[in-house]
């Protein structure tokens, strides 16, 4: 175990660094233009213009330039240069509205998606199998700031079921966080519903064919416990893998769209602000720990994994 | 794995139903008095399996209706409504039933859908045709899905087959190069990318791209899918390597690019169909994000995306605007999703290939 779990750190560490080594490459050596009046942003004057390229020392080798780039995320000092705050300071203050966002999200997702999955697999070929797998895809097949907008238009503004966007805080009042929340909990779901209920029918169906599932109905099991009981339980496990990657994604920058369109002052608006005035330090630093994160989730995940099953650590240590 | 009688490498997984001689092989020589049977390829097999698939015949009809819809753009803006997609008509009015109507209203509200001819869909804020707009942006979203579904590809071809057939340190190299461009979530990767490169192009010896150009959103989203393809290509090709026919290739003296292309590609040309169908659904989805985030599509060219980010500003007053755009995004996605899935049964009724999202 200690093995495997050392293996594991120095593949993670090689991965955070060849990140890091990328996001910097993105933003200051693939551009063809002149790096400093880029970062000063759209509206710039030839004195802030001046003052960029000496705080970042574009005259520096690249080296240089990347170990100071890296100094200024990970001490905090990056300054966005259209607002003149700081990002780090300016990020985890979005930090508990995305994940009040995400966690919501995924509890809805993953509750939708076991009981939709269920339900086709039981059915498999019947009404409600065909009709869930339609809705299904069409699930998959909406792009999620649409979806968030059409919502908001019709159940906030034609009926006023919900409020049009903002955020308040849990510690506030929970009960209007959950309020303020729940439009936007839904959105994020969709998709992650539809793709997940699919996938679960396709594992259960294929469990539905092994010998112990046989040997449970042959000892006497109810339908019922055997469905829930064998089959299911053991089509949660890919379900639960692909959880995995996909909440570390949500949360490192899945969840800027719906962000954007609810007006929550998590990451991905402040992101996504960024975007208009073109504002390079925050999407650098949001990039940054957006990937930093997921590859973070997926090594707790993993190692988590392999303390449950030892087969995964044995066979990664042999091959 | 039961092995089969006849090798018949074309489509890996593939089991010929019961009673049926495998295709395209000569009749069982002596014993059984077979009666002359038609050779029938495992293109054909799945020909018929997907002929039998109404579902997805008839969505993929809607693709192609949809296709067709938007390459009759000239036609329509020259023919019903006399107008182009960036031309303003803020000032003009339009006789609905007799009666003189502004396009866009004194308080600035567009025209909603109706039945006239002349902005059959409405019009937009700046009195641009909704109907002709849609036809033009149709043509820009469904352009990006399909080039960068070819971007994608092919890089996921060569390094999918690269990493499967030269194994050892190769390998090694390129499947960390996809683990690093796989740990970046997808649309925060096309963000940065776009914006890094909006500003000045893209300049990479003699390649010259503008900011605005399409190829540069194009680039983005055939890169940044990379990783999802060709990582089960990679896994296909290393268990076809073992494959017999791999080793009679290599002691006829064949070269390691006429195995890779001539060998190993035709039996992973069924997987890269049904990934080139799905990536394109994921491609305009993405396209529509990043130009609704403006990190995709940049004017003078529009898009669904950029029609939605447009329209979304007046949700309140005109929420055609918003809701059209989106329908058509929904439609064309579904229809390849839909068509993806019938092509992935036919092709492959056994493998389990899946893009994720």
């Amino acid at each position: 175990m200690a093995r495997f779990i050392a293996r594991r750190l120095v593949g993670m560490v090689f991965v955070l660094f060849a990140i890091s080594v990328i996001v910097f490459l993105i933003f200051n050596v693939i551009p063809n233009s002149d790096p400093a009046a880029r970062i000063a942003g759209k509206n710039a004057n030839p004195e802030l213009i001046s003052r960029v390229e000496e705080d970042f020392g574009f005259s520096d080798p690249l080296p240089v330039q990347y170990a100071k780039t890296m100094k200024q995320i990970f001490t905090g000092e990056l300054i966005s240069y259209s607002s003149r705050q700081n990002v780090d300071e300016q990020i985890w203050k979005g930090v508990p509205v995305t994940m009040s966002l995400c966690i919501g999200a995924a509890l809805i997702w993953m509750s939708f998606a076991i009981c939709f999955g269920y339900l086709s697999a039981v059915r498999a070929g019947m009404f409600t199998d065909r009709a869930l797998t339609i809705l299904a895809l069409i699930g998959i097949s909406m792009p999620v700031f649409w979806l968030a907008a059409i919502l908001l238009y019709y159940l906030s503004f034609k009926v006023q079921l919900f409020p049009t966007g903002d955020y308040v805080k849990l510690t506030e009042d929970p009960a209007d966080w959950v309020y303020h929340l729940l439009l936007p909990w839904l959105t994020l779901s969709v998709l992650f519903i539809g793709f997940y209920s699919r996938v679960l029918r396709s594992n259960m169906l294929d469990v539905m064919n092994e010998d112990y599932v046989r040997t449970a109905r042959a000892k006497g099991l109810s339908e019922r416990q055997v469905r829930i009981r064998h089959v299911l339980r053991n089509s949660l496990i890919p379900i639960i893998t692909l959880f995995g990657l996909d909440f570390g994604a949500v949360v490192g920058g899945g969840a800027i769209l719906t962000e954007t369109v609810y007006n929550l002052p998590g990451v991905g608006l402040y992101a996504g602000q960024a975007i208009g005035s073109l504002d390079l330090p925050p999407l650098m630093a949001v990039t940054m720990f957006g990937a930093f994160f997921i590859v973070l989730f997926n090594t707790i995940v993993d190692i988590v994994y392999a303390y449950l099953d030892p087969r995964i650590r044995l066979g990664t240590a042999a091959a | 794995m039961a092995s089969k009688p006849y090798a018949e490498p074309s489509i890996p997984g593939e089991v010929a139903p019961a009673g049926q001689i495998e295709p395209s092989e000569p009749p069982v020589p002596g014993g059984l008095k077979a009666e002359e049977i038609e050779g029938r390829s495992p293109w054909y097999l799945a020909y018929l399996r997907l002929r039998r698939n109404r579902v997805a015949l008839a969505f993929g009809a809607l693709f192609i209706a949809l296709v067709l819809f938007c390459l009759a753009a000239p036609l329509w803006a020259n023919l019903v409504a006399d107008t182009g997609p960036n031309e303003n008509h803020i000032t003009d009015t339009i006789t609905i039933g007799g009666k003189e109507t502004d396009v866009v209203s004194p308080e600035g509200t567009p025209i909603g859908p109706g039945l006239h001819g002349k902005y059959l869909l409405g019009a937009d804020q700046n009195g641009r045709d909704v109907m002709v707009r849609l036809m033009y942006g149709g043509r820009t979203s469904i352009y990006i899905g399909v080039m960068a579904a070819f971007v994608t590809t092919l890089l996921a071809v060569v390094i999918g087959l690269a990493a499967g057939y030269f194994r050892g340190w190769t390998d090694s190299v390129l499947s960390r190069v996809l683990d690093v461009i796989w740990a970046f979530p997808v649309l925060l990767l096309g963000i940065a990318l776009g914006t890094a490169l909006a500003v000045g192009g893209l300049k990479l010896g003699p390649i010259q791209i503008a900011g605005d150009s399409l190829w540069i959103t194009i680039l983005i989203i055939g890169l940044v899918y990379v990783p999802y393809m060709a990582r089960p290509i990679r896994g296909e090709v290393l268990a076809l390597r073992e494959k017999e026919f791999v080793e009679a290739a290599v002691s006829q003296g064949k070269g390691s690019l006429r195995i890779m292309f001539s060998e190993l590609l035709p039996n992973i040309v069924s997987t890269i169909i049904v990934f080139f169908t799905l990536n394109i659904a994921n491609n305009m989805l993405l396209e529509s994000a990043l130009s609704f985030l403006g990190a995709g599509v940049r004017p003078p060219n529009s898009s669904w995306g950029t029609m939605i980010a447009d329209g979304y500003q007046a949700i309140y007053t005109a929420p055609h605007l918003t809701i059209i755009p989106g329908l058509m995004i929904v439609l064309t996605v579904l229809s390849l999703n839909v068509f993806g899935d019938g092509l992935r049964d036919a092709l492959d009724p056994r493998a389990k290939i899946r893009l994720e999202h």
